[in-house]
């Protein structure tokens, strides 16, 4: 690859605070990104692993594809052998599986804010701005003092996948007929006082307000007029608030806008519906996820290609480190034709959270949008884990078997904290035949596809302002982590 | 002392399990320790070409690294040329690690992947993984088995997948104290602080275990050894006496051990959830127990069941509780 002619290449990499590998070559073009290109460097190849190997032995290898999203594979994996096999899961199951993910998922939310994101704002480049003394001493990497507030907080509330999960990451517990930890009534109590001290520890630092009141929130008027009600730099004034400042004071609400589909599986089943809705989301309009429709196109990956974009289903994986025209291990995921954007924003686009739906449409999908959402996402999802804990009954069972059939297939769909992760397995003479996996950065960081058309985050970045030489801009950074990259599940 | 650390061909859930350390703020321990963190991809503020520059430093001597800790197993392929991972797309990690290895005093392999090779290494092992210095348990990987750090031990091995907390920051802690000597690591080089003890020390199913009454599926409370592969007796760690995450561990939640801190736990030979046996009798045998004895013993106590052992260990709940025993009032 080479710049075209009046334009500068950037190198730009590696990228540290990602889970994983990340570099990004930009097209610099009168001082501004005329094309960015995304690669993940780092390939392992779980897909070839996997070839051969007896079903259940999935639910061992796959969620070490990933150290921070381990639970959502595990759940993927687990709803793909349930499909295959025609496993219902009996509610206790249901409700244990639906805790777990969502503790993963809630972790790795406060993990992205505290330790990914906000360290960016101490950047030196920085320094000049009025809120600058107050932002760094609080969000500077490793030495700022929200960590040492965070980590023991975020280390408490683990204390819920001990019991739930036996342990963090990397669990078994999580099984296509329910899950393997059958909880007593006073297990259950202790879970309701680690969600309890969860649910202080947000209250009291990151909103500064109960949880229900930020919901109650529905749009950028309501939002601002709440912000203002603590002057900043105030003790109370939580983490939100000095957030929204900085939103506000370097307009990043505007920056890196989305320009991709929405695309959300939908998330934690209940015994009706979902907590949150499947579906997509462009331009106002609510559309139905089919994910038959879903195609990944390896035109610019470095593995083999069939003649056009497989369904994952009928997918392959086979590394070619040399491959004309290919910069990225990471495959680009489409759905039909559709570019598609995967996260807490899709999330709460697609299920019609006011407060998101009107900050989209009034202040843009960008850097702002998708911090806000997973933000709005720990008040939404931990009265449902308190409601989750109330709904156990003892007696019942937990976890129910059933074995696959010799040869069959199944998909098995989840919401991880990074968006829609998909499973397409099958099985043949009893073993794994195929095992394809698609990662919600698989979507976000994708590469060009045939018909050339850049994936999610080389689109957020286009038009961003950056010179062609000298420091990188913190702005690229706020774009490229606003994703919550997971590198290591992009490419498996 | 200054710690580097670089991530490989892993998962990142070293680390993260690491940040789940519980016995204070962990960035305040490692300052009260005297651990300054020179780089840690998921933690430090520098990214991009301060981070290639800090390598170079570190890599040509210029820089000391008290501390290199390794994460993930290190990709040789394709054909040597560690191509599978291009650090930011630049030089391979094989290359960096390889580097800085020579120049660090201590090298600590953290995970079984950076120790032994580890789930990269499983199936066909396709980026050729390894770890630092053994190739599962045939000494050698990158390194090779003669490789002493300037500080003179061989790479420490903080085996496990992933570690618990306790035996990353434990080990970093007794190197900077001066108190991990080569005494005082197994002969797969993990640290005999954790490795010394066994899974199966303080399993809560340890009735169960004594009567050879199993679980048949997950859920059930019966021994997870029997049926349903665990590895507990033979497993080295201490995950039933230093609990996970709380009051977790792998059988306290429901699942079998499946020996993760072991070299080659990847390819067990048998599907990790069912237990491999000859005429009903299970194949891998706990520590040290003489066969003969092993399966004269099962059978003696499984003809002792008690019946409230037995139905309890085909159950996802209490069935039957202890009888409490009725004494005369004095």
């Amino acid at each position: 690859m080479t710049a075209p002619a009046g334009s500068v290449r950037r190198i730009v990499g590696p990228f540290n605070r990602v889970e994983g590998d990340l570099e990004v070559s930009l097209d610099i073009t009168a001082g501004r990104v005329a094309a960015a290109y995304v690669n993940s460097p780092l390939y392992r190849g779980f897909e070839q692993i996997l070839e051969g190997k007896a079903p259940g032995d999935v639910l061992t290898l796959v969620p070490r594809i990933c150290g921070i999203c381990s639970v959502a594979q595990s759940a993927a994996a687990a709803q793909a052998l349930a499909d295959a096999a025609g496993l219902l899961r009996p509610a206790n199951g249901r409700l244990a599986a639906n805790l777990t993910l969502a503790a993963e998922n809630l972790a790795d939310h406060l993990t992205h804010f505290y330790l990914f994101f906000m360290p960016d704002f101490a950047a030196a480049e920085y320094a000049s701005h009025p809120w600058y003394p107050n932002i760094a001493e609080r969000f500077a990497a490793v030495r700022g003092t929200a960590a040492r507030e965070m980590l023991p907080a975020r280390s408490r509330f683990m204390a819920a996948m001990g019991l739930l999960a036996g342990k963090w990451p990397h669990t078994l517990a999580v099984q296509p007929g329910g899950t393997t930890r059958p909880l007593t009534g006073s297990e259950l109590f202790r879970l309701q006082r680690i969600v309890r001290d969860f649910r202080l520890f947000l209250e009291t630092h990151l909103f500064a307000a109960p949880l229900e009141a930020i919901l109650a929130l529905d749009d950028p008027a309501a939002l601002a007029h709440w912000q203002a009600a603590v002057p900043a730099g105030a003790t109370a004034e939580g983490d939100l608030r000095r957030f929204l400042r900085l939103a506000d004071a370097l307009d990043l609400w505007s920056l890196g806008p989305s320009q991709a589909r929405f695309l959300s599986c939908g998330a934690y089943d209940e015994a009706a519906g979902r907590l949150f809705a499947a579906g997509t989301w462009q331009d106002g309009q609510r559309d139905d996820f089919d994910p038959a429709q879903v195609r990944e196109d390896l035109t610019h990956a470095r593995y083999a290609a069939a003649a056009q974009a497989q369904e994952p289903g009928q997918g392959s994986t086979v590394p070619l480190v040399d491959k004309p025209g290919a910069y990225s291990w990471c495959k680009a995921p489409r759905l039909g034709d559709a570019v598609c954007e995967t996260g807490a924003l899709a999330r709460q686009l697609v299920d019609g959270q006011p407060l998101i739906r009107a900050v989209v449409a009034q202040r843009g999908a960008g850097v702002a949008a998708r911090v806000l959402a997973r933000l709005v996402e720990f008040c939404r999802v931990v009265p449902a884990m308190e409601r989750w804990l109330d709904g156990f009954d003892l007696g019942a069972p937990w976890c129910v078997t059933q074995r696959p059939a010799e040869a069959c297939s199944g998909v098995g769909l989840v919401e991880a904290a990074r968006g829609t992760l998909g499973h397409w397995l099958t099985l043949r003479r009893g073993s794994i035949h195929r095992y394809q996996i698609v990662a919600p950065t698989t979507w976000n960081f994708s590469p060009r596809d045939a018909a050339g058309r850049p994936g999610a985050l080389e689109q957020a970045l286009a038009g961003l302002p950056v010179p062609a030489q000298g420091t990188l801009p913190a702005a690229v950074h706020h774009v490229v982590r606003s994703f919550d990259p997971c590198m290591v599940c992009t490419v498996h | 002392m200054k710690l580097l650390w670089l991530q490989s061909g892993g998962c990142g859930g070293c680390t993260l399990s690491w940040l789940g350390y519980a016995q204070g703020p962990l960035f305040d321990v490692l300052a009260a320790e005297g651990i300054e963190l020179l780089w840690h991809p998921s933690l430090s503020a520098d990214g991009l070409t301060a981070v290639l520059d800090l390598l170079e430093e570190c890599a040509s001597g210029r820089k000391a690294v008290d501390l290199l800790c390794v994460e993930g197993a290190v990709l040789r392929g394709p054909n040597g040329s560690g191509a599978f991972h291009r650090f930011g797309g630049g030089q391979a990690m094989l290359d960096w690690v390889l580097r800085i290895a020579l120049q660090a005093r201590h090298v600590v392999a953290i995970g079984s992947c950076a120790a032994f090779g580890g789930i990269p290494a499983a199936g066909i092992n396709p980026t050729d993984a390894a770890g630092l210095q053994h190739d599962g348990v045939v000494g050698g990987g990158i390194l090779g088995p003669y490789f002493r750090a300037v500080g003179g031990l061989p790479v420490i091995n903080v085996a496990g997948c992933p570690p618990h907390p306790d035996w990353i920051t434990e080990t970093l802690a007794l190197l900077v104290r001066g108190r991990l000597t080569a005494d005082d690591l197994d002969e797969f080089g993990r640290p005999r602080f954790f490795a010394d003890r066994l899974v199966h020390h303080g399993c809560p199913r340890n009735e169960y275990y004594e009567f050879k009454a199993g679980a048949q599926k997950p859920g059930d409370q019966g021994c997870l050894m029997e049926n349903l592969g665990c590895k507990g007796t033979q497993a080295h760690a201490d995950c039933n006496l230093r609990l996970w995450n709380g009051e977790g561990s792998c059988l306290r939640g429901g699942f079998p051990c499946i020996r993760c801190t072991d070299p080659d736990f990847e390819e067990p030979g048998h599907p990790f959830d069912m237990t491999p046996k000859i005429a009903g009798i299970p194949l891998g045998l706990p520590a040290d127990m003489p066969k003969a004895w092993f399966v004269a013993l099962a059978a003696l106590s499984k003809s002792a069941t008690p019946q409230r052992v037995r139905e309890n260990a085909t159950a996802d709940h209490l069935v039957r509780a202890p009888t409490v025993k009725r004494t005369m009032p004095k």
